[in-house]
Formats: structure tokens, C-alpha cells, sequence
């Protein structure tokens, strides 16, 4: 229990403790390193030690604290008001007042009278989470050390307010662990809403028209995401008197199947499904950090996480087939769009989306098989896509862009950061590292429960293989002659945050026979009495061909690079009318310049088009599924 | 034939995997001289002896190796690697899954090797190498999962033992499968990525700066994919042992004749009847079998 509670205290006050103006520079990094170290630390201790128990509840008397998170709720509804006012925008607004109204009343109908037996859990999904947000979180905001110095380099134009940037990452990490422990449920909607704060104030760090328009957008649809999660809390305790996440789902399905359809509403808001994607993709206006932590470790795994948990309620129920649905669609379109951009961080973004899909559909399906590949996407995706998104942050202030058509020979300019974003794309998309494991028993869950969905997955893979494969491509390419090597300009603080997620991204891959025994079995027995029979002689397969990978790779590069002497080299074959490697004679006697460019086939997989059917599908999917919750 | 069959079921999963391993390029080599020979009779020429490949390869990996960048046999080698791995696990009786996604690894490293030459001409053909990856990939995930919505299992050893003659539950995504077989072997109309014919491309695609010993290796992957391919075609017939050969030996002269009778399509075509003919074939297959269920 103290650990729960520490993590959950204990960022926060560090949060306050990073708004202290006397402290200089340097203490400043000294605490912050001993700061995420702690918070690293924590996670594996409360790992290690429930790792063979069972769930643990306690109580926490709490009538102080309730009261402050009131107090707390009503400032922060004050705070979106007057902003959203000064903004002269007036949604925000009205959805504030909205959902202060719900609470509010809330509050005064039936607010003494709850009952709660136990505001704080932990379990294995919980540690899980705990992890994820422990250690990428505070590895994130190592790399912000030394990348938000560059940032302000770069764009002078923008007010210097590091310390309030460190505040909010850091009261971001305390919300999650609130998120990821609480079970009573107005804790949870309190630091949902705090995430939501945050994300806002993140987004529109820069304070220009775009970030403050991406800000404010993010901001409309959480908040919508939040009055529906207040609606839910509403009808569920006046309806069943349950105010907390285990009595959710001990609880009359029938009863409470609408409560449980908002809270997944809400959670899908937040993973950035359709149709409430947009807010992530315009969430990359903000500094890489934000767009790590929001993408890979906190904001959208918070709406996965909350969906996970609710989905039980509405097994084989038609609502749970609309959630699988919903999934599907944003899984597919996204991967479709993704196709289609070439800026790296949008890449980026749809794929995450796309990830997320395939989660909220395998929480739809929820079979022991479907939810343990859900908990190992988790898993994967959060180390393989923070770690992307912090090399195309270096990257884009190396090359000045975040174009992937710019990343030619990258390779030969960032040799070693390349090799780091290979291994995440390779965590991303390659067999049998990360994702296309857990994609393997999604498939077989699938194929079991609804084949339409397997459709789905065998169109979206090859969506994904797309991108990915020619973005690599893209950074591999060597040309003759010598670039400029600019790698030396890379900051102490980014390379130890890449190396450490590097290595995890590694570590998850060999580890997860570990992992998948050891820490999700035992959740599934939990939760479904059963566990997924994986095939002893796939996973050994598996780890072969990882292993040997892992020693193939290095050894080969090695070969090629110093033993390999028995070649003769040339230049690249330019129909014959070569100057040098990349200039030839053209027509009427001109020398021109090859240049290589991907084809990203608009005409095919343009945003607008697909974006606009995916909004329309999933909305009429969302429909029927509070259609079938309410009825 | 039974004979054959009680030999092969009483060797252990190494063996049947090191007999992949040794026999399929022989195989692979013979399809492919009887491949050019009879392409050969379509066009009116004389054509090579069937033994040809072999001699070709022989004779390229003597060759000097000339190169653009140090590192650019490396995927190739993995590319060969992975699919040499795929078939052997295809030919133990392991998982179908497994044996799609590590020839679909294999098949990253070959658009891979493509890529980091970057000549302008291996670079297009890599392009289109992937569009044709991702035009019959849904088709090949389709494959196993028909296959796991009749026997109940992925494992090509259940799938094989399977009493019931797949192709009846399965005329769609046989169809389809046979659609994308074509792109696979690299046969027109499909061959946008490299072609077998001199008189399709005037330089080759994605191999256009790989020679000697490299482009040996891949002519010897594209044998391994060869066998493998057929053998997943064997899968459809297994009731029956000597249909099953019959129908392999048919897809592959069928293979041929397509080739022989189209000139090559654009990629727009290529990518959009593949996608469509797996879902008008493979989904609705799919779909039938699990309303019947």
C-alpha cells in the first residue's frame, strides 16, 4: 500500500518541487535524475513483491482528501473556464459546465452516502501499467533534459518555461499512477480529468495559432470524453449503488451494461479512436517529449487500460462487438493513412492509433487468448514507439525536418541512432520481435471468435508492413562517397534515454515467454479462470529465430564492415551515362541529380477521404453500441 | 507412395527440416529448367537443357563480386536465411503462421537489400516489390485462416492429416490463392519488382546492382519459395496424395501459361486486383465457412 501511494504522491511532489525558481541548473538535473531512478525503482519493488499474491485492496479513509479532489475538480473547471473564455471558445466552456453540473449534483444527491470499501488496488495489470508509466515516463523525461534546451535553441520565439514544462510531466506521471491504482471510481475520474489538464497545457506548450488549435481540440474531446465518464459514474450509482471498479464487475450485466458503454466511451477518447483521432495526430505540434509520453506510455494507454477493465462487463453483448468494431475500423483506416504521410511524426501517430485499435478490439473480443495479446501490445508498443518518437525528435533538429524524404542516407549521417531506430521499427512491424507476436495470437483469438475481424487484421498487417518497411528503406540507403556525420551534436541526456529504451525494447522481446508466464498468465487465470495455450514449440521457434537474430545481426554487420575484403566496388548503374555516383548526363548533354523518393500513393490511401470514412463508420458503430447499452 | 509417406512420418521435426533444407533447391532448380524450357516451346524457341539453373548458378558464384556498398549482400543472405527457415518449418509440420511471417521477414530483407543500394533503378523495383508484398499478403494470412476455420488448427502437420478434402471448403481462397501465386513466382502480368524476361525491362529492377555470388543466392531463394509455395498449394488436395501431386504439377504448368499470355500490368492494377480478388474470393470464403459453423 505504501508503494501505491508513494507513487502516486511522490511525482506530484516532485511536480511542485520543479516549480521552486531558486535551484540552480545543475541541482536541477541531479534531482531529476534521482527522481526518475526512484521512479523506475519502485515499479519493479512493487513488481517483485506481488508477484506471486493476489490482488491487494485497501481502504483509505479519505472524507480530507475526497474534499480536496473536489476542491481541486472545481479549481481546474474554474482554470478550463476562464481560459476557454479568453480563448473565445466556447465549447470547452459549455462542456465544463456540464460536467461540474453532473458532479455537482452529484456531489450533493448522494455523495455522503457512498459507501467506499476500498479506494486503491493493485494487481498484475496494474504493476503492468505501473511499469510502463515508471519507467518510459521518467525515461522520457531524462531525454526532455536534454532535449529542452535544443527545442528553445531552435525556436527562440517561444517563452522559456521549463519549469512549468517539468511541472506538468511530472503531475502528468502522478495522474497515470492515480489512473492505473484507483479503484474507487470518483479518484479515477479525478486524475482522468487531470490527464486531460495536462495534455491540454502540453499541447499548447509553443503558444502559437497551431498548438493553441491542437490544444484546444485535444481539450474538446476529452472533456466530452469526461462528461460521458461522469454520466456513466451517475446512472451507475443510481442505478446499482456501485461506486468502485471491483463491484463494477460484480455486478448485474444487465444493470450496469450502459455505465460500463460510457466508461469505454470515454476510454476510447483517449486512446484517440475514431472518431476522436485527431486530437492525437495534432497533439505532434508539441515538443517531442509531450508527443512521446502522450503516445507511448500515458494518455492513450490510460483509455486502453480503462477499457480492458470495463470490457468484462459487456462480454457477449453487442456492444462488445461495436467495441470490437470500432477497434477494427481505426486499426485498418489508420494503417491505410499511415501509407500515405510522409511527415515522421504523423507516421508515427496513425500507426499508435492503429496499435491502439487493434487493443480496444481484442478488449471487445475479451477471451483469456484476445486479452493476453492485448496486455503484450501494451507491452511492446510502449517501448518500441517512445523509443521511435525520441530518435525522430533528435533527428528533427539534426537534419531541420521531420520529413522521412529528408532521411536519406541516414545511416551514414546518424550511423548510431539509426541503428537504434531500426531496432524500435523492427519492435514495431518486423517477425518475430514485439508487435508480430502478440499480432500472431490476436489472429488465432480472432479467427475464433469472428472471422470478419481476422479480414480486418490480414489487410491491416500488410498496411503496416508498408510503411514501416520503406521508411526503413528510406534510413538505410548508403550512398558512395562520404556525408557529413552529424551525430557528435547528440546530447549526453538523449543517448542514455535511447540506449535504456533500446535495450528494453530487447529485453521485452526475450523476456516475454518470462513475462507472458509469469505476470499475464496468472492475471488471465484471475479474470478468466484459464490461460491461452500457446504452443511450447512456436514459442521456442520464436526464440530461435530472435536469438539468432540477435547474434546474426551484429555478427554479419561485422563481417561486412572489417573482415569482408574480397570485392571490387562501383558506382550505382545510371544508364550508363554516370558523372559520378549521383549525377548523370541527362538529355541535350545537362548532368542531373538522381533523387530517390518513396511512393506514398494518395490517390489510394489520402488522408481526408479515409479519415472522413473512418469518423463516419465508427460513429455509426458507436451509436448502436450505446443504441444496445441502453436498451 | 504410401512407403514415401511412412518414411517421411517417422522422422523427428530436424530431419524432416534437414531434408527441406538439402532437397528443396534440387526441386527448386528442376522447376525452374522445366519452367524456361517449356516458356521456351510457348515462344516458338528451342530453349536451354532443364539442367540449366544449375549451371547458371555454378557459373555466378565464381564470379567476381562487384558491389556498390559494403553492406549490401548482408539482407540477402538473411533474405535467403529466413527463407530457407519459413520452408523448413513448412515442411516439418509447424505452424503455417510461423511459416508466413518469417517468409514475410525474409521478404523485408529483400526489399531491404533493394533499398540501401540506392540506385534509382533498384530503388523503383524495391518500391514496387513492396506494393506487390502488400497486395498478397491478406490473401496469404487469409490462407491459414481458412485453413484453421476447417481443421481447427495451423499447424501444417494437423492440416495435412486432415480426412475432409480442403478444396471443397475452400474454392475461394484456392482461388484467390492462385491469384497471388502469380505475383510470388514473379510471373507476369505481376513481375513489376524484376522480371525472368529480357523482353519486359530493359534494366532489372530490384537485383539491378547484385551479381555473381549475391544473385546466385537469390535464384536460390526464389527455389526454396518455389517449393515451399507449391507445397502450400499440396495442402488443398492433401485427402488424396496423387491428386495432390497432380494439382501441383497442374498450378504450376497453369503458372506458366499465364505467364506466357500476359504482358505485364501497372502496379494500380496490380495492387487493386489483389486486394480485390482476395476480398471478393478469400472474405466471402471466410465469411461462408464461419456462418455455416
Amino acid at each position: 500500500m505504501n508503494a501505491v501511494i508513494f507513487l502516486i504522491v511522490f511525482p506530484l511532489a516532485v511536480s511542485f518541487l520543479a516549480l521552486v525558481p531558486p535551484l540552480s541548473l545543475a541541482v536541477r538535473k541531479a534531482v531529476g535524475v534521482c527522481v526518475n531512478l526512484v521512479l523506475c525503482i519502485v515499479p519493479i519493488y512493487l513488481l517483485v513483491t506481488n508477484l506471486d499474491r493476489e490482488p491487494a485492496f485497501y481502504h483509505l479513509e479519505s472524507s480530507l482528501v475526497n474534499g480536496g479532489m473536489l476542491l481541486v475538480e472545481l479549481l481546474l473547471a474554474v482554470f478550463i473556464g476562464v481560459v476557454s473564455v479568453r480563448a473565445k471558445r466556447y465549447l470547452p466552456l459549455l462542456l465544463v459546465v456540464v460536467q461540474s453540473l453532473i458532479m455537482m449534483t452529484f456531489e450533493f444527491t448522494s455523495g455522503h452516502g457512498i459507501e467506499i470499501e476500498h479506494t486503491l488496488f493493485v494487481d498484475r495489470f496494474a504493476t503492468i501499467m505501473a511499469l510502463i508509466v515508471g519507467i518510459i515516463g521518467s525515461a522520457i523525461c531524462l531525454y526532455a533534459i536534454g532535449y529542452m534546451p535544443e527545442y528553445h535553441e531552435h525556436y527562440r520565439q517561444v517563452k522559456d518555461r521549463r519549469a512549468y514544462f517539468a511541472f506538468l510531466m511530472y503531475l502528468f506521471l502522478s495522474a497515470m499512477f492515480g489512473i492505473v491504482f484507483s479503484n474507487n471510481l470518483q479518484w479515477l475520474y479525478f486524475f482522468w480529468e487531470i490527464t486531460t489538464v495536462c495534455s491540454f497545457l502540453l499541447i499548447g506548450y509553443r503558444d502559437d495559432a497551431a498548438s493553441r488549435e491542437c490544444a484546444f481540440r485535444a481539450l474538446n474531446m476529452n472533456l466530452l470524453g469526461g462528461v460521458v465518464f461522469a454520466v456513466g459514474l451517475f446512472f451507475l450509482y443510481s442505478s446499482s449503488g456501485v461506486m468502485e471498479l471491483d463491484k463494477l464487475l460484480r455486478a448485474d450485466k444487465g444493470m450496469v451494461l450502459f455505465p460500463a458503454a460510457c466508461l469505454a466511451f470515454a476510454g476510447l477518447v483517449k486512446s484517440a479512436q475514431f472518431p476522436f483521432s485527431s486530437w492525437l495526430t495534432g497533439a505532434m505540434v508539441a515538443p517531442t517529449p509531450v508527443s512521446a509520453l502522450l503516445h507511448s506510455s500515458t494518455m492513450v494507454k490510460a483509455g486502453v487500460y480503462l477499457i480492458l477493465r470495463v470490457a468484462p462487463v459487456m462480454e457477449q453483448t453487442a456492444a462488445a462487438k461495436m467495441l470490437t468494431l470500432i477497434g477494427g475500423v481505426s486499426f485498418l483506416v489508420t494503417a491505410l493513412i499511415a501509407i500515405s504521410q510522409s511527415n515522421a511524426k504523423k507516421v508515427l501517430a496513425y500507426s499508435t492509433i492503429s496499435n491502439l485499435g487493434l487493443i480496444v478490439a481484442c478488449a471487445g473480443v475479451n477471451t483469456a487468448a484476445a486479452v493476453w495479446s492485448a496486455l503484450l501490445l501494451i507491452i511492446f508498443h510502449a517501448v518500441a514507439k517512445s523509443l521511435l518518437f525520441l530518435c525522430v525528435g533528435v533527428v528533427e533538429y539534426k537534419l531541420d525536418s521531420r520529413d522521412i524524404e529528408d532521411m536519406d542516407y541516414l545511416i551514414m549521417r546518424l550511423p548510431k541512432l539509426t541503428a537504434v531506430m531500426m531496432i524500435g521499427m523492427a519492435g514495431m512491424f518486423l517477425a518475430p520481435f514485439g508487435m508480430i507476436i502478440s499480432k500472431f495470437i490476436t489472429l488465432k483469438a480472432f479467427v475464433e471468435s469472428n472471422p470478419a475481424m481476422a479480414v480486418v487484421l490480414a489487410y491491416g498487417s500488410a498496411a503496416t508492413i508498408f510503411f514501416w518497411t520503406k521508411w526503413m528503406g528510406k534510413v538505410i540507403s548508403i550512398k558512395h562517397g562520404v556525408a557529413e556525420v552529424v551525430e557528435h551534436r547528440v546530447s549526453r541526456w538523449e543517448w542514455v534515454t535511447l540506449g535504456i529504451l533500446a535495450g528494453a525494447t530487447v529485453a521485452v522481446c526475450l523476456a516475454f515467454p518470462y513475462i507472458s508466464f509469469h505476470v499475464i498468465n496468472p492475471y488471465l487465470r484471475e479474470m478468466f479462470g484459464e490461460t491461452p495455450v500457446v504452443d511450447t514449440f512456436n514459442v521456442l521457434t520464436v526464440f530461435v529465430i530472435m536469438l539468432g537474430l540477435l547474434i546474426i545481426l551484429p555478427a554479419g554487420l561485422f563481417f561486412y564492415a572489417f573482415i569482408d575484403k574480397n570485392y571490387k566496388r562501383v558506382g550505382t548503374y545510371l544508364g550508363g551515362g554516370n558523372i559520378d555516383n549521383i549525377t548523370f548526363e541527362g538529355a541535350m548533354g545537362t548532368s542531373r541529380k538522381i533523387e530517390l523518393k518513396n511512393y506514398y500513393l494518395e490517390r489510394y490511401f489520402g488522408e481526408e477521404r479515409l479519415f472522413n470514412a473512418g469518423v463516419f463508420v465508427s460513429l455509426t458503430l458507436m451509436f448502436i453500441m450505446f443504441g444496445v447499452a441502453v436498451l | 507412395m504410401s512407403d514415401v509417406y511412412a518414411l517421411i512420418k517417422s522422422w523427428s521435426i530436424l530431419e524432416r527440416m534437414l531434408a527441406f533444407v538439402l532437397l528443396a533447391p534440387v526441386a527448386g532448380g528442376v522447376l525452374a529448367g522445366i519452367d524456361r524450357k517449356l516458356s521456351a516451346r510457348f515462344q516458338g524457341r528451342y530453349g536451354p537443357p532443364v539442367l540449366q539453373p544449375f549451371f547458371d548458378v555454378f557459373k555466378l558464384v565464381r564470379k567476381e563480386r562487384i558491389i556498390v556498398n559494403k553492406f549490401q549482400d548482408f539482407p540477402i543472405v538473411l533474405f535467403l536465411l529466413f527463407t530457407i527457415f519459413a520452408g523448413a518449418l513448412f515442411f516439418a509440420g509447424a505452424d503455417l503462421l510461423l511459416t508466413i511471417f518469417s517468409l514475410a521477414l525474409a521478404g523485408t530483407f529483400f526489399v531491404l537489400g533493394g533499398f540501401c543500394v540506392s540506385s534509382p533503378y533498384s530503388h523503383l523495383g524495391a518500391e514496387r516489390e513492396i506494393i506487390q508484398t502488400v497486395a498478397y499478403e491478406p490473401m496469404i494470412i487469409l490462407l491459414a485462416v481458412g485453413m484453421y476455420q476447417v481443421t481447427g488448427s495451423f499447424r501444417v502437420g494437423t492440416i495435412l492429416r486432415h480426412h475432409g478434402p480442403l478444396i471443397l471448403y475452400l474454392p475461394g481462397v484456392f482461388a484467390g490463392f492462385l491469384y497471388i501465386l502469380t505475383i510470388k513466382f514473379r510471373k507476369s502480368p505481376f513481375d513489376l519488382s524484376m522480371s525472368h524476361h529480357a523482353h519486359q525491362e530493359i534494366v532489372r529492377g530490384i537485383t539491378t546492382e547484385f551479381s555473381g555470388p549475391a544473385l546466385a543466392l537469390i535464384e536460390i531463394a526464389h527455389w526454396y519459395e518455389t517449393v515451399l509455395l507449391l507445397g502450400m498449394v499440396y495442402l488443398f488436395f492433401a485427402f488424396n496424395p496423387v491428386l495432390g501431386f497432380a494439382m501441383v504439377a497442374a498450378t504450376f504448368l497453369f503458372e506458366i501459361f499465364i505467364d506466357m499470355n500476359y504482358a505485364r500490368f501497372r502496379w494500380q492494377l496490380t495492387f487493386m486486383s489483389s486486394w480485390l480478388f482476395t476480398a471478393v474470393a478469400g472474405v466471402s470464403n471466410i465469411i461462408v465457412l464461419s456462418l455455416l459453423r
